[in-house]
């Protein structure tokens, strides 16, 4: 048996582009995700990056089965996630968890902090019987850090961070296996992200947990994966492990990624190797041929333009979707 | 090319020669809600001079843009009230300033870019439009040369296609492209100071880089004052020359950019430099500062950072600390902050 929790291939969503009032047509497609194949080890942190609106939570959807996929597979324990019914849908719900970016929104104000992590025993009551529950709710809160007394008490009797706490002792009620995290610290303030990092490292140690961790600050995701993955426009661009991907990286888009992150030491002001994009990422809807990064590539030859590179180890012992793949160091 | 300043602007003006460009002094503003009364600026005091980055770092609701919109002008008033202090341009208390005067220095003397450029351009209204209609009103440029100076501007702000671009409204530019139309507007009126309140915050990182690269640039070629508020270490360390970290309210240090970061003379500074997780470094347990910032409705006694200070002694929690000048342009509002900097 491998040791790979889940299994993606060629992973595909596609959302029709629907115009007219009375009478839709579709004029086209939002390529959201378009063929994403990727692992998640037991127990790993798998990190995605890659800037709004390359697919990142599209893909965090399809595989909790929150979207339907347009095409190909996404196993959990050698179970096809998309085929799933009945029986084996229930456990699948119980067995993956997400934890979402907006703590303001992503709980619902009139429920207390009880009703909201015992919320998923109601659906699942084999995991808890009823008169166990309060006991548990209390124990989830401890495990998160918050204090069991205010079970009673209304989300927005607490901060940013304290409800980002909530959620993540919601996904932790039914002992899940895997969890996916969606920019579950973007919206917090440092000292607050810093504290819901921590949790987040030694929950996974003390559960096992594996996570998926979608973010958009590379600097968190170096923090907490072993591997990251790059996307851009629905793509892949680059795999590896945290070190392969900071410190080897080899596609242009992951060095320009790289480059652009300010660095928290004025010490290295105009000291470090500077790449500037030009314009903005082109519309999912209609990407360019060929090399989806070709239009802001400083590289880019012709066959960028005709022949899209595949995601294969060409250099620096790891998969990168570049023709012309080199490794150039960006982190200081 | 750059237009002159128009002599209509600054009549009746109260400059004293010599003074400093802004100088925010003891500045204290409170909003009285249902709930209390939210004492949400405590003392606040800088002053940025003409091509220099004051950067104003701290954790939301620390009251940046309060402060900011205090300087503007701009604040709620009601529920916000101004209880003292004064804030000084060229000399001149604009506190005590009338609404005309105001009305003047706003746009042309210090103008303010905000994180969400949608809602601070006018959808209904063409790009160019809003450009221009500054240019008529304020400085009473007709309707062509109004269009090419918008036109120029376009360009300044490195958006391609400016003779096109002019004629379209804000829903079709890119997000990146609207930041730079908002710049481009809040240049038009050729201001001596800029006030960008989190510029960047809701961009993805190439396109904020861009976008940090063109204020810097357009900072030094005319040699503008700039206040960039952010929460932000990492933007901060590749911009400002000094910088105010805020705290509750108050100012708790003021520094140049790199002695800060070498050695923090705040233990809240402190805690914010070490629960930075590092691009360049794989890490295991972060350092984090315990618990929250205070309610405003609430602040504690003594040192408001106390409940959180790892190096909390006795008298932190009766004595507000003063401001201790550790070294030229170097404050420190806490009771051991020169055996913060002496120490190792
Ligand atoms: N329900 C939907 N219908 C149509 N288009 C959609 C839908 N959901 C997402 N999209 C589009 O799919 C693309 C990918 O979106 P997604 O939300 O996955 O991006 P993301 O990488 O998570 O971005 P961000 O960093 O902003 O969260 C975007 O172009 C988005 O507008
Ligand atoms: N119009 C308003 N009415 C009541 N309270 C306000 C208003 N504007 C800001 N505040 C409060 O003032 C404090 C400082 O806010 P602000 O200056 O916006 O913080 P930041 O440092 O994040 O920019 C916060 O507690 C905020 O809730
Ligand atoms: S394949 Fe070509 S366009 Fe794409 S990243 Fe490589 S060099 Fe650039
Ligand atoms: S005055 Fe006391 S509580 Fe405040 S920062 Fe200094 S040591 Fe900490
Ligand atoms: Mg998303
Ligand atoms: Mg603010």
């Amino acid at each position: 048996m491998t040791d790979n929790i889940i299994e993606v291939r060629d992973l595909v969503k596609h959302f029709p582009v629907r115009v007219g009032v009375l009478f839709k047509r579709t004029v086209g497609y939002v390529r959201a995700v378009d063929g994403v194949s990727f692992d998640l080890k037991r127990g790993e942190t798998l990190g995605v990056v890659g800037e709004s609106g390359c697919g990142k939570s599209t893909l965090a959807q399809v595989l909790m089965r929150l979207e339907p996929a347009t095409s190909g597979t996404a196993t959990f324990e050698g179970r096809d996630i998309l085929k799933m019914k009945g029986g084996e849908l229930r456990k699948l719900r119980r067995d993956i968890q997400i934890v979402l970016q907006d703590p303001y929104t992503s709980l619902n104000p009139r429920m207390t902090v009880g009703d909201i992590i015992g919320e998923p025993f109601e659906i699942h009551p084999e995991v808890a019987p009823k008169g166990s529950r309060a006991k548990k709710v209390r124990e989830l809160l401890d495990v998160v850090g918050l204090n069991p007394e205010h079970i009673n008490r209304y989300p927005h009797q607490f901060s940013g961070g304290q409800r980002q706490r909530i959620g993540i002792a919601r996904a932790l009620a039914l002992r899940p296996k895997v969890i996916v995290c969606d920019e579950p610290v973007s919206a917090l303030d440092v000292s607050i992200q810093a504290q819901v990092m921590n949790l987040l490292g030694d929950l996974q140690t003390e559960f096992g947990l594996s996570y998926v961790f979608i973010a958009h600050d590379l600097s968190v995701v170096r923090h907490l994966s072993d591997r990251v993955a790059v996307m851009y426009l629905g793509k892949m661009v680059e795999v590896g492990t945290e070190e392969e991907i900071y410190e080897h990286p080899t596609h242009p888009y992951t060095q320009a990624l790289l480059s652009a992150v300010p660095v928290p030491d004025p010490e290295l002001r105009n000291q470090r190797q500077v790449i500037r994009l030009e314009g903005d990422v082109p519309s999912p809807v209609d990407p360019p041929s060929g090399c989806r990064f070709r239009t802001r590539c400083w590289k880019a030859q012709d066959i960028c333009a005709t022949a899209e590179p595949e995601l294969v180890t060409r250099v620096a012992n790891h998969p990168s979707a570049c023709h012309f793949a080199e490794e150039k160091s960006i982190v200081p | 090319m750059t237009t002159t300043r128009s002599e209509v602007d600054f009549e009746e003006t109260a400059r004293v020669p010599g003074a400093p460009l802004l100088e925010v002094d003891d500045l204290f503003v409170e909003f009285r809600t249902r709930d209390g009364v939210a004492k949400v600026l405590n003392g606040v005091s800088y002053r940025v001079e003409p091509g220099e980055t004051l950067a104003v770092l701290g954790e939301s609701g620390s009251g940046k843009s309060v402060t900011a919109q205090t300087i503007m002008g701009i604040l709620d008033m009601p529920p916000g009230v101004i209880t003292g202090g004064e804030i000084r341009f060229h000399g001149e208390n604009l506190l005590k300033a009338s609404s005309r005067r105001r009305r003047e220095v706003r746009g042309s003397g210090i103008a303010m870019i905000f994180q969400d450029a949608l809602s601070a351009l006018n959808p209904v209204f063409t790009v160019g439009f809003q450009i221009e209609e500054q240019l008529r009103l304020r400085k009473g440029m007709s309707r062509k040369d109004a269009r090419k100076r918008a036109i120029e501007l376009l360009d300044q702000v490195k958006i391609p296609n400016s003779k096109g671009r002019v004629r379209q409204y804000p829903h079709e530019f890119s997000g990146g492209m609207r930041q730079r139309a908002m710049i481009a507007m809040s240049l038009a009126l050729d201001p001596e100071m800029l006030i960008a309140d989190e510029p960047t915050t809701a961009l993805d990182v190439t396109v904020q880089a861009q976008i940090m690269d063109l204020l810097k640039d357009i900072q030094v070629e005319r040699n503008m004052g700039l206040i960039l508020i952010t929460h932000d270490l990492g933007v901060v360390a590749e911009v400002a020359d000094r910088i105010a970290v805020m705290y509750a309210g108050r100012i708790v240090e003021q520094s140049h950019a790199r002695d800060l970061y070498r050695k923090p003379g705040h233990p809240y500074t402190q805690g914010l430099l070490d629960s930075l997780p590092r691009l360049d470094l794989k890490g295991t347990e972060l350092r984090t500062i315990k618990g929250l910032p205070p309610s405003l409705l609430n602040i504690p006694q003594g040192c408001p950072f106390n409940p959180r200070c790892p190096r909390v002694q006795d008298i932190c929690k009766t004595e507000v600390p003063p401001q201790h000048r550790l070294a030229p342009g170097r404050l420190s509002a806490c009771h051991f902050a020169e055996e913060l900097i002496s120490g190792d």
